[in-house]
């Protein structure tokens, strides 16, 4: 499991419950990598400002991560984590291998509308 | 106490700021980390940390959490992933801005920005990074499996990570822009020997060329100038890194390299500003050094406040008398 603060989608399963519970998902499936551990706290510091998204890890090597490896948006990803924007259980956007918060926030804005909560 | 009033703001949370803040913190000097990406730095980049003393083995990632851990037992406000918007250092109380709204203020500053890896800068990189281009071998190697890749440089990082790579890959080429190298002669040798790597010298990419993903670069032979195209399915670049100092032109001394000038004592050209880590003027980088410089700089700054704090006691005890 990922040593992260975010929850974890341990099967295609809690994916398929997510994208039903929720409007705006995030998904980071990767490993414990130098690449990954950066998008996975950027995540966790969002989770409290972007209330209206759902933030989960899922761990890249397990065999029901292939529900994100097999996705069509992820065919020419060759770089750690892959991280998945679904909207209404739909692929919005997907990106490859590190990204920083301003890259984050911008797809969430763009994908997911601006912040539900600003302080 | 202000919530945006400290005795010390470090910024940077990789080995030296997160050092400087435990040492700060411990001072009971009220101390707050800004950082602009994930806390760690360059540590976390770092799969296997096996020459830190004490330490027999761990990861970048476990001995970065266990530093922040430190640092916040001990009192340090630590706050990532910020953007610092506004630096003014000049005065005797310095004044940070950060995310163009809030602004925090200590009469003592230590810069500690760290570094990051040196793109090529070159037509197709930034467009096709993840997608064929990567910085990190451990991480995407398993990719590139019975793959044709390039791997460009020619220090230890790159001829070190060429030879790991070739668990995975069919071919690996390592395009260099020099006629030597500067890895380690062991390191040349190991990579020479290796029956899979080949070597393209005194050139570089020039440009990354494909559609969904990297299908093809342009090499340029630099004494020529003659540009040739190769296909190819991956590109691994270790090409060193640059200093975290392009918001600090002007407001202290950087030398050619962008680095932060310092005396032994780590104080920058500014008063009250102290630096720390890989950004600052000095030959080895390593988490060790970086460690050191972070104890030293909160050494420095902690006795600067005091000095301050002082010299202001004494200002104000001779205007009452």
């Amino acid at each position: 499991m990922l040593q992260t603060n975010l929850k974890h989608l341990l099967s295609a399963k809690d994916l398929e419950e997510t994208l039903t519970t929720n409007e705006n998902v995030m998904v980071c499936c990767g490993r414990m990598g130098p690449m990954c551990i950066p998008v996975y706290e950027v995540m966790d510091e969002l989770q409290g400002e972007y209330s209206h998204v759902a933030f989960r890890d899922m761990e890249f090597d397990t065999r029901d991560a292939d529900v994100i490896r097999n996705l069509p948006e992820c065919s020419n990803f060759r770089g750690l984590p892959f991280t998945v924007y679904f909207k209404n259980g739909k692929v919005v956007k997907a990106t490859s291998s590190i990204q920083n918060r301003d890259q984050v926030t911008s797809i969430l804005d763009s994908q997911f509308s601006a912040k539900a909560v600003t302080k | 106490m202000s919530p945006t009033l400290f005795d010390a703001i470090v910024i940077g949370a990789g080995p030296a700021g997160l050092t400087a803040g435990i040492y700060l913190a411990r001072a009971k000097m009220r101390t707050l980390i800004l950082n602009e990406g994930a806390v760690g730095g360059q540590l976390v980049l770092t799969h296997e940390v096996a020459n830190y003393p004490g330490v027999e083995s761990t990861s970048g990632y476990q001995l970065a959490s266990v530093m922040k851990n430190q640092a916040k037992k001990f009192g340090c406000t630590i706050k990532s992933n910020v953007s610092v918007t506004k630096m003014d250092l000049g005065g005797e109380i310095k004044a940070i801005q950060i995310n163009g709204r809030e602004t925090f203020t200590a009469p003592a500053v230590i810069l500690a920005p760290g570094g990051r890896s040196r793109t090529l800068g070159v037509p197709g990189e930034e467009e096709f990074r993840g997608k064929g281009i990567s910085y990190c071998a451990t991480c995407d190697g398993d990719f590139f499996q019975d793959k044709n890749i390039i791997v460009v440089g020619g220090g230890n990082s790159a001829l070190e990570e060429a030879v790991s790579l070739t668990k995975y890959a069919a071919s690996v080429t390592i395009v260099h822009q020099f006629d030597h190298f500067q890895a380690f002669a062991h390191a040349v040798e190991e990579a020479k020997r290796n029956p899979k790597i080949s070597f393209v010298m005194e050139s570089t990419i020039a440009e990354f060329i494909g559609h969904e993903s990297l299908e093809r670069v342009r090499i340029k032979h630099i004494p020529t100038g003659a540009l040739t195209e190769t296909s190819i399915d991956g590109v691994f670049i270790f090409i060193g890194y640059v200093p975290n100092t392009e918001t600090l032109r002007g407001l202290v001394d950087l030398n050619q390299a962008e680095e932060i000038t310092v005396s032994p004592l780590l104080q920058t050209s500014v008063p009250g500003v102290f630096a720390a880590g890989d950004s600052i003027t000095k030959r080895y980088r390593q988490i060790t050094t970086a460690v050191a410089d972070g104890t030293v700089a909160a050494l420095s700054a902690i006795d600067y406040v005091r000095n301050v704090g002082e010299s202001r006691r004494v200002e104000e005890n001779i205007g009452v008398s």
